[in-house]
């Protein structure tokens, strides 16, 4: 298949890794990966903190570079939800037939990492060996807004090597939530904590998840606590192969 | 907290408050505690339904088309309240409200009242106003009453006290009802309030009511409640005074069969509510003879004509997004300011208030999407928080933040714009990047409103090479 990676903004500046990742799994998996070398963000972050004007333009520029895409897949459980929840109100606010048309079309080839492996692909196992023990962190976005349900534990279960311990308080919020870390920072280091304490007992030596913004605030938590415990991309996990590290 | 009125026009905004409660541990144990019981509660009650989802679409039709057709329903309400005795009166702020049951307890010929169900008696301060005007108010629900003799404010819009736990409870009571000898097991707190209560409740001739549901069918007054309290209030006053928000219409008898599934079992995980009273109008020798209802608006007409706020009005009240919000669990209900709390409160005292008045609750939430999972009514808790955010965002202007999002903004409609962005924000942080033990660089500190960040997080610093420029090379290289 022709795969679009839409690598998202903050993947694409702070985890290039995840992209990568991605990129090795895809075509290790046989499909043709293209990067449209346009995009730039979906416009999450500002349509979450109310400027909704700023947002707006982010959807024509998205579909532009989107819509001739057989799927889309993005390694950001939220930046999909914000695909697949807002573009359409969004196209339709802008009452331009065209966009709303081809937002309609463009949408249901959205694809979030391993909702298009596990749905898109119907797979479970794509040949990855992680011998470490790790623990999945549900992200909001992804459990609610997508419904990723139990499909990203289904593939880490079968990753080689790997030993898969859960977490307690598996759908907590981890307190990240985009500005809300800035302008609630009490409250939001508050979850955070909660959160890291549920990693460390797990014993885990890596937390994953579907989303590098809320691994990116536990991480922030565990580097500061100096735990020696790692954040990792499901998508990093699922790109590791026996002797390649 | 206690004895600060709850009021969003002088609360201080949500993140100070927030870090006044998260600084009482005991509240923190209590709220949490108590939010875990309910919840735990909820999920086991919920799970035994296997219609759950279609009666939560129900309820939400039900409420969706109420809303739509709310001046028909209310007219319907009033026609059938006055037929069968009642008086209705309509109150369009909370003054005009505060004035009529004042005017109407005055006219009772009682100094006193007994209360029952008196969340909306709260948000207009009604107490304050009948003190006022020198009429004693008793409240009867126990865990209303626990907060009035404390001195304190509500938490919780369906467990009020939720932030006490029984010790504090224990205390209240003996220095109160002055009861030295009062033991410690909720039996012997549940008799104190009960021989507190008994007297008052065949004393006192005039009662004041909320209400739960108003059904514009029969023009009759629902309340449901688990401690009988609330049917003594309605039963035994000669003069009985309900107060509701013109939201709480029900267009038939027949949409209690959804709502009365949906609310017990959302808000304490129950099946059924143990007294669940409904009465009309009045009837010679049987409960009170004279029955008012004052129908409130307080801009809640306001929240009507906002398309995309309205679903707000659909809450049937039951709190279960509070105790499901890991935001309310870490801050307890008093940091919202106002007695709506939680994620409802983060979106009705807004819109209740004006939006000048509460800036901050639309930002209290990090969007997890746990209060829309929950809510018996299927309210778009989040889409809504959204949606005030815009209006925050339009209401200031020019500042700081919207000038940042602005150039974040205009970054973002363009490639080259963006790359640029990539490479001078690794320029920028460069002097705020530390290595770590393992080498990897690190910023343990960011300047202005970005401080929040770093407070009890690390960030680690950018990569050499963003994606982008790995994939050209890649193309490049052949690799």
């Amino acid at each position: 298949m022709r795969v679009s990676l839409f690598i998202t903004c903050y993947n694409d500046t702070l985890f290039p890794e995840t992209g990568k990742a991605v990129v090795r799994v895809l075509e290790r998996l046989g499909h043709t990966v293209e990067f449209p070398a346009g995009q730039t963000c979906c416009g999450q972050m500002h349509w979450n903190t109310g400027y909704q004007a700023e947002a707006l333009p982010l959807v024509a520029r998205f579909v532009e570079q989107f819509k001739g895409a057989e799927a889309v897949v993005v390694p950001s459980s939220s930046c999909v939800a914000m695909i697949r929840d807002h573009y359409p109100k969004m196209a339709a606010s802008l009452k331009d037939e065209k966009l709303i048309a081809e937002v309609e079309a463009l949408v249901p080839r959205v694809f979030e990492f391993s909702e298009f492996l596990t749905k898109r692909l119907e797979l479970e196992d794509v040949g990855a060996y992680y011998p470490h023990r790790v623990t999945y962190h549900a992200s909001c976005h992804g459990l609610r807004n997508l419904g990723l349900g139990d499909g990203p534990q289904r593939l880490l279960k079968a990753v080689r090597g790997i030993d898969l311990v859960e977490i307690e308080g598996l759908e907590q919020c981890c307190g990240f939530g985009g500005t809300f870390a800035v302008k609630n920072a009490e409250v939001s280091s508050a979850m955070l904590a909660e959160k890291t304490t549920a990693v460390l007992n797990t014993g885990a030596e890596a937390c994953t998840a579907c989303d590098n913004s809320c691994l990116m605030h536990i991480q922030g938590g565990l580097h500061r606590q100096r735990t020696g415990v790692k954040t990792v991309h499901l998508a990093e996990i699922l790109a590791g192969e026996e002797g390649a590290r | 907290m206690s004895g600060a009125v709850l009021d969003p026009t002088t609360s201080p905004a949500f993140p100070m408050a927030a870090k006044a409660a998260m600084g009482d541990t005991q509240l923190r144990k209590n709220v949490r505690h108590a939010t875990e019981v309910i919840q735990a509660k909820r999920a086991r009650v919920v799970d035994e339904m296997p219609d759950w989802q279609q009666l939560r679409e129900a309820g939400k039709q039900i409420r969706q088309h109420t809303m739509e057709n709310l001046d028909f329903y209310l007219e319907e309400f009033e026609r059938n309240c006055t037929r069968s005795g009642g008086v209705v009166h309509w109150a369009r702020d909370a003054a005009e409200a505060r004035q009529i049951v004042t005017a109407l307890v005055k006219a009772s010929g009682s100094d006193e009242v007994i209360k029952i169900k008196s969340m909306t008696t709260e948000e207009i301060h009604l107490n304050d106003a009948l003190e006022a005007a020198g009429i004693r108010a008793y409240e009867t629900d126990l865990a209303e009453l626990i907060i009035q003799l404390g001195r304190d404010q509500p938490s919780h819009i369906v467990v009020p006290a939720l932030h006490k736990n029984r010790q504090q409870i224990r205390e209240i009571f003996q220095r109160e009802m002055n009861l030295p000898e009062l033991g410690e097991k909720p039996e012997d707190l549940a008799d104190a309030a009960r021989r507190f209560l008994r007297e008052k409740f065949l004393r006192v001739k005039t009662g004041v009511s909320g209400a739960n549901f108003l059904i514009a069918e029969t023009g009759g007054v629902c309340i449901v409640e688990s401690e009988g309290n609330g049917r003594m209030c309605l039963t035994l006053p000669e003069t009985l005074i309900t107060i509701a928000g013109i939201d709480k219409v029900l267009p038939r008898y027949q949409d209690l069969e959804v709502v009365l599934q949906l609310l017990p079992r959302s808000a304490t995980g129950e099946r059924m509510n143990p007294y669940n009273s409904i009465w009309t109008g009045v009837r010679a020798g049987d409960g009170p003879q004279t029955f008012h209802v004052v129908l409130m608006d307080n801009a809640r007409t306001e929240i009507l004509a906002d398309e995309e706020g309205r679903q707000t009005l659909n809450c049937i009240r039951c709190g279960a997004c509070q105790n499901a919000c890991p935001v309310y669990r870490q801050t307890g209900g008093h940091a919202y300011g106002s007695v709506y709390a939680g994620p409802i409160g983060a979106i009705l005292t807004p819109q209740l208030q004006e939006m000048h008045h509460a800036q901050s609750l639309p930002y209290a939430s990090s969007l997890c999407g746990a209060c829309y999972e929950v809510c018996p009514v299927k309210i778009n808790i989040p889409e809504v928080l959204i949606h005030l955010r815009n209006k925050v965002v339009k209401q200031n202007g020019l500042n700081a933040e919207s000038l940042a999002m602005k150039t974040m903004g205009m970054i973002f409609r363009s490639e080259a714009r963006f790359r640029a962005a990539q490479r001078l924000g690794r320029m920028a942080e460069a002097p705020l990047v530390r290595k770590d033990g393992q080498g990897e660089g690190w910023i343990g500190w960011l300047p202005g409103i970005l401080g929040g960040w770093t407070q009890v997080r690390d960030l680690q610093a950018m990569p050499k090479e963003t994606f982008r420029e790995w994939w050209e090379s890649r193309g490049k290289n052949g690799n």
